[in-house]
């Protein structure tokens, strides 16, 4: 096969650099637990702080909620759900939510900018898909707070009460999104954690909150690490825990209500398999892969890790995708050329190298983009490996980062079990410009989204969630609702 | 001199077949001062094997069409009709009256047929083509869970059993279930009406046995999707939740509250054992005349 003439990148490639601003960002040096409706101090007097990860800069301190602190949250949202929220006519707590929806679109720069400096994410990427989808998902769900009747066929549903929900630090806003708006919308209220790395973005959110007149107590947030989640799932008057987060997290959270009428959402981690048939639109089907693995520097649960090149093209599609790796800009997450931001925190950095190794230790052959890496923060070059095994523990575990393993196949038999060969199910990819191969592999797969000759999408309307290990329940569309009511 | 009598072996049922336990043991339910019989006292194994054989069936059984499905549960009803009164004289054999043993195969031929009519219709109640703003068609349908561990209920030996396996089978899925400690005969009589009706071999497997050796088993098990549990023991709920952790099976607890009653069928008990899939695809674009969903 013929090779392409080396693509010289470094030259006539130079872009100016273009960054956000970060003039009309509102930041205080220091965020209390929003609880109540009332900005409240953390009763340890404990602060940690958040780092930017593109610098390694401090951006501000957070309260960290102990059980005394999330004890208070969860009464203030018991006291909200009694007196005021299960008995407001559903029409008008849908208007709340409207509101909520409102201010944060006419803050969508700030969100994003500080989205980006908080989590390292490309401002492209927060700008574009976090901040707006979050506002859609609380215009959605406003919508069905007074229609809940139409959704669940011959029932009559109800509330369940107060909601404990955790969320991940890949997608800060967003999490707190297609978490709160739908318990929202049924009628519960709500204790929020931040993740650790990435509150600022929900404290931005306690301000919209505060500023949409909802009652206080409907939204409580709070901060910490992993003590403070296990205070809000092990807390008796808690209906309900939603957590969105690793696997191994997920099954400890089961556990702990194992014996309660605590109802639970767990999305959790996944290695989905992205398949490249040879009648695929191949430059289509490469621009997915780059979508799949690389958007949010691989910080994505549904990312799609593992791809399967059918054997006849694979010398090609490899070549296409090493040229469109190195195209790749890694770099200031606030520049609005880039491509891959920063790793999110030193200690997750840490996770993908120790990765990285394991796979040139077990034989797998490295192909990284030879971009420059600034010299502070967090970075990871885009990153590939060929010559591995269904065995391989780049293969087989979720790294959450910019690595791609990358396997070949000849029959649709084959790919089909190799793909489902995971304890998780959370999502899947196929690329074929044959329509009934579509549907034989989107039905085949074992996952909870399988997207066709597209990858990386989501949409308030449209149900996100598990098979097998990475979790139950669904968050998005009307079966987004079903987790949060009693029917 | 009278005619003597031909006594039933009860088996078990695996894969379409009629084995005793592996294990060679068998336990003797007794009703008043009359032993029912010597029961398969099914083991470990035995589980592990149906699982193996369940998941093999898992294939055959998803893969007829939803009309076809239906079909076949409407011929489970059918057989089961023409059998009522082996039944009914089991159930009275188990200590119930006639007219009682008669209104629990009633219902339990009513409830094949209602869910076998909802295995075509279910996924239209439950689906949805969402109206995604982006070019794409993008549709969430329902899928089978996979494989179903079922726990019957202690207190009913026909009825539990179809009322907890109608509703996992409408749903696609296979499952291996755990008769009756006290009243296995009518689970086991059951097994041979299915074996006539065209499902599968594999499809339903059927043990009896004790719940405290096989309920770890049913709930630990690393090949199985779901559980049902059917009774209201609090410690062997914990149980069944804790060991369901470690693969995320997806627990169901079911009482035998108005067992009787036509109010206890709805589609929501399918529900509990599907999975949702939503399927993305982009629209071309040319024109821009915005074509969608």
């Amino acid at each position: 096969m013929a090779k392409s003439p080396k693509l010289e990148f470094d030259v006539g490639w130079d872009l100016s650099p273009a960054p956000e601003s970060t003039d009309h960002i509102n930041l205080k040096g220091q965020y209390d637990l929003f609880i109540n409706g009332k900005w409240t101090k953390p009763s340890s007097g404990k602060y940690f702080k958040t780092v930017n990860p593109a610098n390694e800069k401090v951006l501000a301190e957070i309260a960290e909620a102990n059980e005394k602190d999330i004890d208070k949250a969860v009464q203030a949202a018991r006291k909200a759900y009694v007196e005021v929220w299960s008995k407001m006519p559903a029409a008008e707590r849908g208007k709340y939510i409207y509101r909520i929806a409102r201010l944060i679109q006419e803050r969508a720069r700030e969100f994003a900018v500080i989205e980006s400096m908080d989590g390292g994410k490309a401002i492209r990427e927060s700008r574009d898909v976090d901040v707006p989808l979050a506002a859609g998902h609380f215009f959605y769900y406003a919508g069905w707070a007074d229609k809940l009747e139409y959704a669940f066929p011959n029932r009559r549903v109800h509330s369940l009460g107060v909601a404990g929900q955790i969320i991940p630090w890949n997608f800060p806003l967003l999490m707190a999104a297609w978490k709160i708006a739908p318990a929202l919308a049924t009628g519960n209220t709500v204790v929020i954690k931040s993740a650790e790395t990435t509150p600022l973005t929900l404290y931005k959110l306690a301000e919209v909150i505060e500023a949409s007149g909802i009652p206080p107590g409907v939204v409580n947030i709070v901060s910490g690490a992993g003590e403070t989640g296990a205070a809000i799932v092990n807390h008796p008057d808690v209906d309900k825990i939603a957590f969105t987060g690793s696997t191994g997290v997920g099954k400890i959270i089961q556990r702990a209500v194992v014996g309660t009428n605590k109802k639970t959402t767990l999305e959790l981690g996944g290695k989905a398999a992205n398949i490249i048939f040879e009648d695929a639109p191949l430059d289509q089907a490469v621009e997915g892969v780059i979508n799949g693995i690389y958007f949010n520097q691989g910080h994505v649960c549904c990312a799609g890790s593992r791809l399967f090149i059918q054997e006849s093209v694979s010398d090609l599609v490899l070549r296409k995708l090493k040229d469109r790796m190195e195209s790749l800009i890694v770099g200031d997450p606030l520049d609005k050329n880039t491509d891959i931001g920063a790793i999110n925190s030193k200690e997750q950095l840490g996770t993908i190298n120790h990765f990285i190794k394991t796979g040139k230790d077990e034989g797998a052959e490295m192909y990284q983009n030879s971009c420059s890496l600034p010299d502070k923060g967090y970075w990871c070059r885009p990153t590939l490996f060929t010559n591995v095994s269904q065995s391989s523990k780049i293969v087989q575990e979720e790294i959450f980062g910019p690595v791609l393993a990358v396997q070949t196949f000849r029959t649709i038999d084959e790919v089909i079990s190799k793909a489902n060969n995971t304890p998780y199910g959370l999502s899947a990819g196929v690329w074929t410009d044959k329509g009934s191969k579509i549907f034989n592999l989107t039905s085949q797969m074992k996952a909870g989204i399988v997207w066709a000759n597209t990858y990386n999408k989501f949409d308030p309307t449209s149900p996100f969630g598990g098979y097998k290990e990475s979790g139950f329940g669904r968050e998005g569309g009307l079966h987004g609702l079903k987790p949060y009511l009693k029917i | 001199m009278d005619r003597v009598e031909i006594l039933k072996t009860y088996k078990i049922y695996i894969g379409g077949a009629f084995p005793r336990t592996e294990s060679g043991r068998y336990y003797v339910p007794v009703h008043g001062n009359k032993q029912l019989g010597n029961i398969c006292l099914s083991s470990r194994k035995d589980f592990r094997n149906a699982v193996v054989a369940a998941r093999s069936a898992c294939g055959k059984w998803s893969g007829k069409s939803a009309a076809n499905r239906s079909q076949v549960m409407y011929r489970i009803a059918e057989i089961l009709e023409g059998r009522k009164s082996q039944f009914v004289q089991e159930l009275q054999f188990q200590g119930s009256t006639k007219s009682k043993a008669e209104q629990e195969v009633h219902a339990s031929i009513d409830r094949l047929i209602y869910y076998a009519g909802w295995c075509d219709k279910f996924s239209q109640v439950f689906s949805s083509v969402n109206p995604v703003a982006s070019a794409h068609f993008n549709f969430t349908a329902p899928e089978p869970m996979g494989v179903i561990s079922i726990c019957a209920p202690e207190d009913s030996g026909l009825l539990g059993l179809v009322d907890a396996v109608a509703p996992v089978l409408a749903g696609g899925n296979t499952c291996v279930a755990l008769a009756s400690e006290g009243m296995p005969l009518c689970a086991i009589t059951f097994a041979e009406v299915l074996n006539a009706s065209d499902v599968p071999g594999g499809t339903v497997n059927i043990l009896t046995g004790k719940r405290t050796e096989l309920l770890e088993h049913m709930a630990s098990h690393m090949d199985v999707n779901g559980f049902l549990y059917c009774g209201s023991d609090e410690e062997e709920i914990r149980k069944v939740q804790s060991l369901a952790v470690e693969n995320l099976k997806r627990v169901s607890i079911s009482t035998s509250e108005k067992l009787l009653s036509s109010e206890r069928q709805n589609p929501y008990c399918i529900e509990d054992f599907v999975e949702m899939k939503t399927t993305w695809h982009p629209i071309e674009i040319i024109s821009g005349s915005g074509s969608g969903y």
